[in-house]
């Protein structure tokens, strides 16, 4: 649904680098995000996450590459001010209240105090707007954080690790309202790693690890092609059929299952050649591997392959 | 201009509900009136000579109670502790936002970030010429009451004398305000910046001035510090000898005032440089 114009890239980079001394946070990264959708973007803890979006937001100077936000330079005012942010957690002054605090970010983006309830509401804060910051739970921080972002209806959302603090409850609220954001036209940009929140709830994926963009795509292709599960009384001999179809490679046993690299159409033929050979087939089912598998696979060998490197 | 306004009405939003501006700005109308009335009026009413009115006559010690002595009490302050309060106001208001995040947070909500800065520091220099203000009118009402208690006209001093002490005390307290808002900047934190910045204000040039006596060079370097320009412009406007802390006869009236002026310039333009070009994390 989207093509790939450069009006529809709400953030494109190319070659982002930071070097601070002579570690590499941040190596070569391109990425592109398009309107209209929910970007997550993924990486373990110190993976070059959050140094990546501070350049996306002007905060940091790149090394090396650029970055345009909504067709311009980043960090130039025209395109700050449409852009809301949740940076490396919530920064706010801590004597102020919840209330008064968005009063201020408000006056800065001229705009009418109001604005600040409305927000406050949207983050289920507004009985808490006028307890001080420094009294507030973490979760509580992280919503009003989310709840500055909102502010104005920004183009373009940038929340780094929004459910940070957040209990199950506030972690539901909190997916249900970037749904929402993304409905109502507006792009997020999320970091995360938390996997299953991003499988959920976002369009398309950017990977990083060690600094470097891994992969991007769907998260539909990144979880690729599903396998087969192959359950069966005689596990031995499910195996060495499952061999003689998949390949040695192809095979994996897990516990009390068989795992083959094959798509889900070929399960009638499994199925036969476990029958044919006297086997009593348990089940035969088609799995989908989780965001999760896939992430642990390529996040580990994009470590290897860098200590190759 | 209309981001500017937004940015300033920010700041001052977030300078005025914070109480550790009130604390800072009450610090300096209590310290200025100690040493501005209370002291001299206890002097004046126990008949003790105290070591700041030593061998003055009762008569001249309450003359500078009187109404007609505002413009002299109201800079006498400002070179000492004054400045020095001014420098914690001014450190702590670029200083805390490091610690916090907030400068991170402000820096990403559409204004510039010379806007943001400018903002903070037109917010600041509100705040530093409303305390003025503020000492001017207590120190009216002070005045006036011991003038009443004492059975002596309210005499008022002349509209020209109180512009000149207003104009030059105001530039002092801002001197060093954004001198404490560069230092807060520098060091990203006002711990360090309170710290060394006082340390400088109320020793370092001191100890300097007295090297000064004995080495050449040591001397010339003095005549263009801070604290030394503004001490010899606060003398100026007392028009001659006194012995308050911090007042010194180094340079005349007008360098002193151009010294001065210099420094007000060059600080913000220093914390403005700077924070454009930083990363901020």
């Amino acid at each position: 649904m989207n093509s790939s114009t450069t009006t529809d890239l709400v953030v494109q980079t190319r070659g982002l680098t930071k070097d601070y001394g002579d570690r590499r946070a941040v190596d070569a990264v391109s990425m592109t995000v398009r309107r209209g959708e929910v970007y997550g973007f993924l990486g373990p803890n110190g993976a070059g996450k959050t140094t990546t979006l501070r350049m996306m937001l002007g905060l940091i100077r790149p090394t090396a590459g650029s970055v345009s936000v909504l067709g311009r330079p980043a960090g130039s005012a025209a395109v700050t001010e449409r852009v809301g942010t949740l940076i490396e957690g919530p920064g706010f002054f801590p004597y102020l209240s919840g209330r008064d605090n968005l009063r201020v970010m408000a006056r800065y983006r001229g705009l009418p105090d109001s604005v600040a309830d409305e927000a406050l509401e949207r983050v289920d804060l507004a009985d808490r707007g006028n307890d001080r910051f420094k009294g507030y739970s973490l979760g509580m921080k992280q919503r009003l954080g989310v709840a500055s972002a909102l502010m104005g209806d920004p183009d373009l959302i940038v929340l780094d690790e929004p459910t940070n603090g957040l209990d199950p409850a506030g972690m539901q609220d909190m997916r249900a309202l970037v749904v929402s954001l993304a409905r109502g036209g507006q792009t997020v940009l999320l970091s995360s790693h938390l996997l299953a929140e991003v499988q959920e709830i976002c369009d398309r994926v950017g990977v990083i690890d060690g600094g470097r963009l891994l992969r991007e795509s769907t998260v539909a292709e990144l979880r690729g092609d599903t396998s087969l599960r192959v359950r069966a009384v005689q596990i031995d001999r499910a195996v060495s059929v499952a061999m003689r179809l998949a390949g040695d490679d192809g095979v994996r046993l897990q516990d009390d299952t068989v795992l083959l690299d094959l798509p889900p159409a070929s399960a009638p033929d499994v199925t036969r050649a476990l029958v044919a050979d006297g086997i009593d087939v348990l089940e035969v089912s088609a799995v989908e591997r989780t965001l999760e598998e896939v992430f642990f696979e390529m996040t580990t060998s994009g470590l290897s392959s860098q200590e190759v490197a | 201009m209309s981001a500017l306004i937004d940015t300033t009405r920010g700041e001052l939003l977030r300078m005025r509900k914070w109480p550790a501006v009130w604390v800072t700005l009450g610090a300096w109308i209590a310290l200025a009136l100690m040493f501005g009335y209370l002291f001299g009026y206890l002097s004046y009413k126990t008949g003790d000579a105290n070591f700041a009115e030593e061998g003055r006559t009762q008569a001249a010690i309450l003359n500078d109670l009187l109404p007609a002595a505002i413009p002299d009490v109201l800079v006498q302050g400002t070179p000492m502790f004054g400045g020095a309060l001014m420098m914690v106001l001014g450190a702590i208001v670029a200083g805390n936002g490091y610690g916090w995040g907030t400068w991170k947070t402000l820096f990403t909500q559409g204004p510039s970030r010379t806007t943001t800065v400018t903002g903070s520091l037109v917010a600041l220099t509100g705040f530093v010429i409303a305390t003025v203000l503020a000492t001017l009118v207590v120190y009216a009402g002070v005045s006036s009451l011991i003038a009443i208690s004492e059975s002596r006209d309210l005499v008022w001093p002349a509209a020209s004398d109180l512009a000149r002490s207003v104009g030059g005390g105001t530039l002092v307290l801002e001197m060093w305000a954004l001198a404490g808002f560069a230092l807060g900047t520098v060091a990203r934190g006002p711990a360090l910046s309170v710290g060394l910045g006082l340390v400088w204000a109320l020793v370092i040039e001191n100890l300097l001035r007295g090297v000064g006596e004995l080495l050449g060079p040591v001397k010339a370097l003095t005549e263009v510090l801070p604290g030394t320009a503004a001490g010899s412009l606060v003398n100026a406007l007392l028009n001659g000898a006194t012995d308050t802390p911090g007042v010194v006869d180094v340079l005349s009236g007008p360098r002193a005032l151009v010294t001065v002026a210099v420094y007000a310039v060059l600080f913000p333009a220093a914390a403005v440089l700077l924070v454009r070009k930083r990363d901020v994390t």
